[in-house]
C-alpha cells in the first residue's frame, strides 16, 4: 500500500499534508470540550494568588516547620495510629466474613445445578444475579461515603470506620474471591460435586488447596489498602489519624498537620512492608 | 439393572454431535470395556452415565432412577453412589494423597466429618488399604504434586475404590501407566466390582487391556455403537473396521503389534492371541 | 493392616506447625483490634440495633427523583467529571515535565530531587490535598481540581519517567548525531515512542480520578461529594440517597466503559 501511494498522486497535486485538516478539526473539538469543562471546574488560577488566601495558606504552611513533637501530642498521634491500624484489621476481618459466603455463592465453579444442567438451575441463577448486585452496591459506593452514612447511624468514632471498611472491602473481596475461584483449575471441585459432595466441602477439598495462596495474598493486599482508607475516613469523623488531622486542620495548626502527615507516610510504608513480607511468606 | 440407555443422543453447545441413538442396557455385576478411536464419544457416554451431562435426546436410567427427574437432594444422593475414575485425575496439586482419597466419601459423610478431616483425617486405615492395593501405601502422606502421572492416576482410582460406589465408571483409567501397573490397576478395579457385585464400565484406548480383562466389549465410532460383543467373539476384522485401519496398528498398552482372533480360531492357527479372562 | 502406628498418627496432622502459629496470631491480632476499639461485633446484630438500622435506612427511601433535583444532580455529576478531567490533564502535563528530570536527563542530583518530589506528591492522599487546597484556593471545584492534579502528578510523573527510561535510545541518538538541539531530539526521537503508553496511563488515572472526584467534596472541594455532605448535614436523607445513587451509577458507567475500551484494545492488539 505504501509503495502504491506516490504513483497514485498526480504530479501536479498541491503539496499539502493530507492529515492537516483532521488534526485541526480534532484540536478544535478538544478545545470546544475543554472550554466548558474549565468553566464548570471554576478554573481560576488567580484565586491562588488572592491576598487573603495567600495570607491564610502562608501562615498555615509556615507553621509546618518545625513539626509538633510535644510528648502529649505524639501520645495522641500514637493512639490514633493504633486506632487506624485496628480499624483496618477489624474491618478486613468483618469484610472476609461477608465476602466468603457471597464469593462462594457467586462462583460458577461451585454450582451444583449447572451440572447437567440439573434441577434448581433457575433459582441458582437468580441467587447469583442478586449476589452480584449486592456486591456491586457494596463496593460501588466509596468507603468514605459509607463512613459518612454510618457515622450518622453509629455516632462519631471508629465503629463507623470499621463497618465502612467491612462493607466496601466485603464487596471487593467477594467479587475477587469468586473470580479467583473460577480462574484456577476448577475440575477438582466439579468432580467432587459430580460425586455427590456438597458445595462447601467441594470448596474445601477441591478449590481451596489450589487457590488458598492467591486468596490470602489478595486479602493482605486489600488490608494494606484498608489502612490507607482508614486514615482518610477519619475526615468524616470515623476515628483514627484522619480525625486528628481534620481537627488540626480546622484549627489551622500547621505543626500538628505536618507531624501527622509524616506519621501517615510512615504508617503507609509500614503497612506496605508488612503486606509485602506476608505475601512473600505465602508464596 | 445397573443402567439403561434408550436412543440417547448428545449435541454439544457448539452444535457438534457427540452421540447418536445409543441404546444399551446393563445388568448388575457386568464388566464392560468401551473402545474406539479418539473422538468416538467414549468420554461423553461415560459422562452421561455419571449424570454429569444431560443427554439431548433419549431416556437415561441409572441405578433404577431417572437422574433428571430427581430433586436436587435425591440427585446428590444418586451421584454419591456413582464412582468415576477420570483420565486426568481432578486432584489439587497441593493436596495430600490421603486427603484426595478421603474426598471419595464427601458425598456420604456428614459435613462436620469432612470438615474435621481437613485438620486430622477421620480415617487413616481405609485410604492406606486402598493405596496398598495399588502399590502406593508409602505415598499416603505425600503431596500430590510430588507424584508422577501414573501415581496420580492410581490415587484417582484409590479415591473411587474408597468411595465404594454401586456403579464404577472409569475413563481411560490406565492411560499414564506402564503395562504392568495397568494390569495391576485394572485387576483391582475388577476384583472390587466382582466382590461387591457392581457394574464396571471402562473406556480404554488399549485394545489388549480391554480384551484381556473385560468379558463384554463395546466398540464406539463417531458417536455410534459399532459392535457390542462378548470379548471372545471380537475378531481382528471387527477391530480394524472400528479403527478404520486396514493395514494400520491397533492401539495397545505396550505399543506392541497385536493380532486378535476369536479364541476358537486362534487355537487352530497357533497365532499370538490375547486370552479373554476366564477367572478373576 | 488396620493398626496405625504412632509415626503415622503424627504425620496425619494436615496442618504444619507454622500454619497453626500463623492462624493463631491472626486470630489474636483481629481480637486485639476489636478489643482496642472496644467494639463488640455481636452488638451489631442485636434486635435493638437492627431496628435502629432499619429506621435509619428507611429514612433514605423514597429517593428524591423530582426533575428539579435530578437536574442539580446532573450538574453535580458534570462538575465531578470536569474536576477529574481537568485535574488529570494538568497532572499529565506537569507529570511529563517532571518526568524529564526524573528519568535522569539532567543529571543525578536533579533525578533524585524530582523523584523525591514526585514521591511526596503521590504519598499524600487526594483528600488531604483537597483539604489543603480549600485553604489555598477557597471552597469549590477548583480546589478539588488542584488536589487531584497534585496527587496525580506524583503518580503519572513516576510512571512517565519509567516509560522514558525504558524507551529505546537509538532514534534519539541518531538525531543527536545529526546535530539536532536537545528539545527537538526529545520531541522527534523519544516522545513518539512513548506517547501511546503515556496516553494509556493518563486514561487509567482519569478513570480512578472520576471515582475520587465524587468524594473530594466532603472537605468542600465541589462535585457530587459536596452535595451529599450538604444534604446529609441538613438531614435531607431523600436527597442524599439520590446523590448516592448517582455516585453509584457514575462508578458503574465508568467501570463498564473502561472494561469495554480495554476489551476493544485487546481485540485490536490481536
Amino acid at each position: 500500500m505504501m509503495s502504491a501511494l506516490p504513483s497514485a498522486l498526480p504530479p501536479t497535486a498541491p503539496l499539502r499534508d493530507p492529515a492537516a485538516l483532521s488534526r485541526a478539526g480534532w484540536t478544535l473539538a478538544a478545545l470546544l470540550v475543554l472550554w466548558p469543562l474549565l468553566h464548570i471546574a471554576q478554573f481560576r488560577p488567580g484565586d491562588l494568588f488572592d491576598a487573603r488566601n495567600l495570607k491564610v495558606m502562608g501562615n498555615f504552611v509556615g507553621q509546618f516547620f518545625p513539626p509538633n513533637t510535644s510528648p502529649e501530642f505524639l501520645g495522641f498521634a500514637f493512639k490514633a495510629t493504633l486506632e487506624t491500624l485496628a480499624m483496618a484489621t477489624a474491618g478486613i476481618a468483618l469484610a472476609m466474613l461477608l465476602a466468603v459466603p457471597l464469593g462462594l455463592a457467586l462462583s460458577h465453579s461451585l454450582s451444583i445445578s449447572r451440572i447437567g444442567p440439573g434441577p434448581g438451575r433457575g433459582l441458582g441463577e437468580v441467587i447469583r444475579a442478586a449476589t452480584r448486585f449486592v456486591l456491586l452496591v457494596l463496593r460501588g459506593i466509596p468507603e468514605i461515603v459509607w463512613a459518612l452514612l454510618l457515622v450518622r447511624a453509629f455516632g462519631l468514632g471508629p465503629a463507623a470506620g470499621v463497618l465502612a471498611v467491612a462493607v466496601t472491602y466485603g464487596g471487593m473481596l467477594g467479587k475477587v474471591y469468586s473470580e479467583i475461584l473460577e480462574s484456577g483449575d476448577t475440575r477438582p471441585a466439579r468432580a467432587l460435586l459430580e460425586s455427590g459432595s456438597g458445595r462447601l466441602m467441594a470448596f474445601f477439598y477441591g478449590l481451596l488447596p489450589g487457590s488458598a495462596q492467591e486468596l490470602a495474598s489478595y486479602t493482605v493486599y486489600r488490608w494494606e489498602c484498608a489502612v490507607r482508607a482508614s486514615v482518610i475516613m477519619g475526615f468524616v469523623g470515623a476515628g483514627g489519624l484522619g480525625q486528628l488531622m481534620d481537627q488540626s486542620m480546622k484549627m489551622l495548626n500547621g505543626g500538628e498537620v505536618s507531624s501527622i502527615l509524616i506519621i501517615f507516610l510512615l504508617l503507609v510504608l509500614l503497612a506496605d512492608a508488612i503486606s509485602v513480607a506476608i505475601r512473600r511468606l505465602l508464596a | 439393572m445397573s443402567f439403561e440407555l434408550s436412543q440417547i443422543g448428545l449435541v454439544h453447545a457448539n452444535g457438534q454431535r457427540a452421540l447418536r441413538a445409543i441404546t444399551l442396557s446393563v445388568t448388575g455385576g457386568e464388566r464392560i470395556a468401551i473402545i474406539g478411536p479418539s473422538g468416538a464419544g467414549k468420554t461423553s457416554l461415560l459422562r452421561i452415565l455419571a449424570t454429569s451431562i444431560r443427554p439431548s435426546e433419549g431416556r437415561v436410567s441409572v441405578l433404577q432412577s431417572n437422574p433428571w427427574q430427581l430433586s436436587g437432594h435425591e440427585l446428590k444422593r444418586l451421584r454419591a453412589r456413582i464412582g468415576v475414575v477420570h483420565q486426568f485425575p481432578p486432584i489439587p496439586p497441593r493436596q495430600r494423597a490421603i486427603t484426595a482419597v478421603l474426598a471419595g466419601r464427601l458425598g456420604q459423610w456428614p459435613w462436620w466429618k469432612s470438615a474435621l478431616s481437613l485438620i486430622y483425617p477421620a480415617d487413616i486405615a481405609g485410604p492406606r488399604e486402598q493405596l496398598a492395593r495399588l502399590d502406593l501405601a508409602d505415598r499416603l502422606f505425600e503431596r500430590c504434586d510430588r507424584l508422577s502421572g501414573g501415581q496420580l492416576q492410581r490415587i484417582g482410582v484409590a479415591r473411587v475404590l474408597y468411595q465404594r460406589p454401586d456403579l464404577l465408571l472409569a475413563d481411560e483409567p490406565v492411560s499414564a501407566m506402564d503395562p504392568a501397573l495397568a494390569d495391576l490397576t485394572v485387576n483391582q478395579l475388577h476384583s472390587e466390582a466382582a466382590t461387591r457385585g457392581v457394574t464396571l464400565v471402562a473406556s480404554l484406548h488399549a485394545v489388549d487391556v480391554a480384551l484381556r480383562w473385560f468379558p463384554r466389549v463395546i466398540g464406539l465410532r463417531a458417536g455410534e455403537i459399532v459392535f457390542d460383543l462378548p470379548a471372545v467373539k471380537v475378531s481382528d476384522g471387527v477391530l480394524r473396521d472400528l479403527y478404520a485401519s486396514e493395514t494400520g496398528i491397533l492401539p495397545t498398552q505396550d505399543n506392541q503389534p497385536l493380532t486378535v482372533l476369536p479364541a476358537e480360531e486362534a487355537a487352530v492357527n497357533g497365532l499370538k492371541v490375547v486370552v479373554p479372562p476366564r477367572v478373576i | 493392616m488396620s493398626s496405625i502406628s504412632l509415626a503415622e498418627r503424627r504425620q496425619a496432622m494436615g496442618f504444619c506447625i507454622y500454619c497453626w502459629l500463623g492462624l493463631a496470631s491472626l486470630v489474636v491480632v483481629v481480637w486485639a483490634s476489636f478489643a482496642y476499639l472496644s467494639l463488640d461485633p455481636m452488638r451489631l446484630f442485636t434486635a435493638e440495633s437492627r431496628g435502629y438500622m432499619g429506621d435509619f435506612v428507611r429514612r433514605f427511601f423514597p429517593p428524591d427523583f423530582s426533575a428539579d433535583y435530578l437536574q442539580r444532580i446532573g450538574k453535580g455529576a458534570l462538575e465531578t467529571l470536569a474536576i477529574s478531567a481537568i485535574g488529570t490533564l494538568i497532572a499529565a502535563a506537569a507529570g511529563l515535565l517532571l518526568a524529564l528530570p526524573a528519568s535522569g536527563r539532567f543529571g543525578g542530583v536533579a533525578k533524585s530531587l524530582t523523584r523525591f518530589l514526585l514521591n511526596f506528591l503521590r504519598s499524600v492522599p487526594e483528600l488531604v490535598w483537597a483539604a489543603l487546597m480549600v485553604l489555598a484556593a477557597g471552597l469549590g471545584p477548583f480546589a478539588g481540581t488542584l488536589a487531584l492534579a497534585l496527587h496525580t502528578t506524583g503518580v503519572l510523573g513516576r510512571l512517565f519517567a519509567e516509560s522514558l527510561e525504558n524507551a529505546p535510545r537509538e532514534p534519539a541518538l541518531a538525531l543527536v548525531e545529526s546535530g539536532a538541539p536537545a528539545t527537538l531530539v526529545f520531541v522527534y526521537g523519544t516522545l513518539p515512542l512513548v506517547t501511546p503508553q503515556l496516553i494509556a496511563y493518563s486514561l487509567y488515572r482519569w478513570e480512578m480520578n472520576i471515582r475520587m472526584a465524587t468524594i473530594l467534596g466532603f472537605v468542600g472541594a465541589g462535585g457530587l461529594g459536596q452535595m451529599l455532605y450538604y444534604e446529609l448535614s441538613l438531614l435531607h436523607e431523600a436527597q442524599a440517597s439520590s446523590v448516592i445513587m448517582a455516585m453509584l451509577a457514575l462508578v458503574v458507567v465508568v467501570d463498564a466503559v473502561s472494561a469495554w475500551v480495554r476489551r476493544g484494545q485487546i481485540r485490536a492488539g490481536g
